[in-house]
């Protein structure tokens, strides 16, 4: 058989994998996951180009792919996914590093966050928001986003990764208020003033 | 004081709530418990403020890519 010269449309794929490649780390948090979740989404690409033909964002129908293979990929390591690193930073409530009185109120009013939906248009502002979820400890950072960019509801990661809603929940809660935190420094602290 | 005022709720039990409600369902006495505190307390809606936004912001980031 001649070499085959890639098609247009394995070039467009090819074209496309580092940018999957930036999501598939972001939610495995393991290289070597990302690349497998990744180079099986291209494959699967590959086999169906008809199934594209109908659709006008190659982006948006291989991040659909691409979060198939993702799922698939954490369910086969549920142990893995969810092991926790254990170190102490990991499991201390954030909510004891926000300024609360001894009778449980809070000590100052949180930041006014000013204009959120100007600061919504803004590259920079997903730029920290990215960063400040890759900043995330790994377990707390999957489940995250597994809730916020898989959309998975609480009960179906549940489910996929063999977890108790007590331990998903404790796992969110001290996520959500990380990235709380990493925003109200390094973003709405920087923002002017109204 | 908790059977004296069962819907009695500190800031730091609120800012817990509302962090909890992004992820499952409250039930009726915790929802009503933060809807009384969020009417009488000027800090907590502040920070319900800063978990609305968050919200929003991871919405737009997933539609955000398509744009790039």
């Amino acid at each position: 058989m001649p070499p085959q010269i890639p098609t247009d449309f394995e070039q467009q794929l090819v074209e496309q994998r580092s940018y999957l490649m930036r999501f598939a780390r972001l939610q495995l948090r393991n290289d070597a996951w990302a690349e497998d979740a990744v180079s099986e989404t291209i494959l699967a690409a590959l086999a169906r180009p008809q199934a594209f033909e109908a659709r006008s964002q190659l982006k948006t129908w291989l991040v659909g792919i691409l979060k198939h293979k993702i799922i698939d990929s954490m369910r086969q390591r549920q142990r893995e996914v969810t092991l926790d690193s254990g170190s102490d930073d990991d499991s201390a409530d954030p909510l004891e590093h926000m300024a609360f009185k001894a009778d449980g109120h809070f000590a100052e009013k949180p930041a006014d966050w000013g204009n959120p939906e100007q600061d919504l248009k803004s590259r920079q502002f997903f730029a920290i928001l990215e960063a400040c979820t890759d900043k995330l400890p790994a377990v707390q950072g999957r489940l995250f986003l597994m809730r916020e960019w898989l959309e998975l509801s609480s009960d179906e990661i549940c489910k996929e990764l063999a977890l108790t809603p007590t331990n998903l929940y404790v796992q969110l809660h001290r996520a959500r208020l990380r990235l709380r935190e990493c925003l109200d420094l390094n973003w709405f602290a920087q923002a002017p003033m109204p | 004081m908790t059977a004296a005022y069962p819907f009695r709720r500190t800031c730091k039990e609120v800012s817990a709530l509302l962090i909890a409600r992004e992820d499952r369902e409250l039930p009726l006495s915790e929802r009503l418990a933060l809807r009384l505190h969020l009417a009488m307390c000027q800090a907590c809606p502040r920070f319900e403020r800063q978990v609305l936004t968050m919200r929003n912001a991871m919405k737009q980031w997933r539609n955000y890519g398509d744009d790039e």
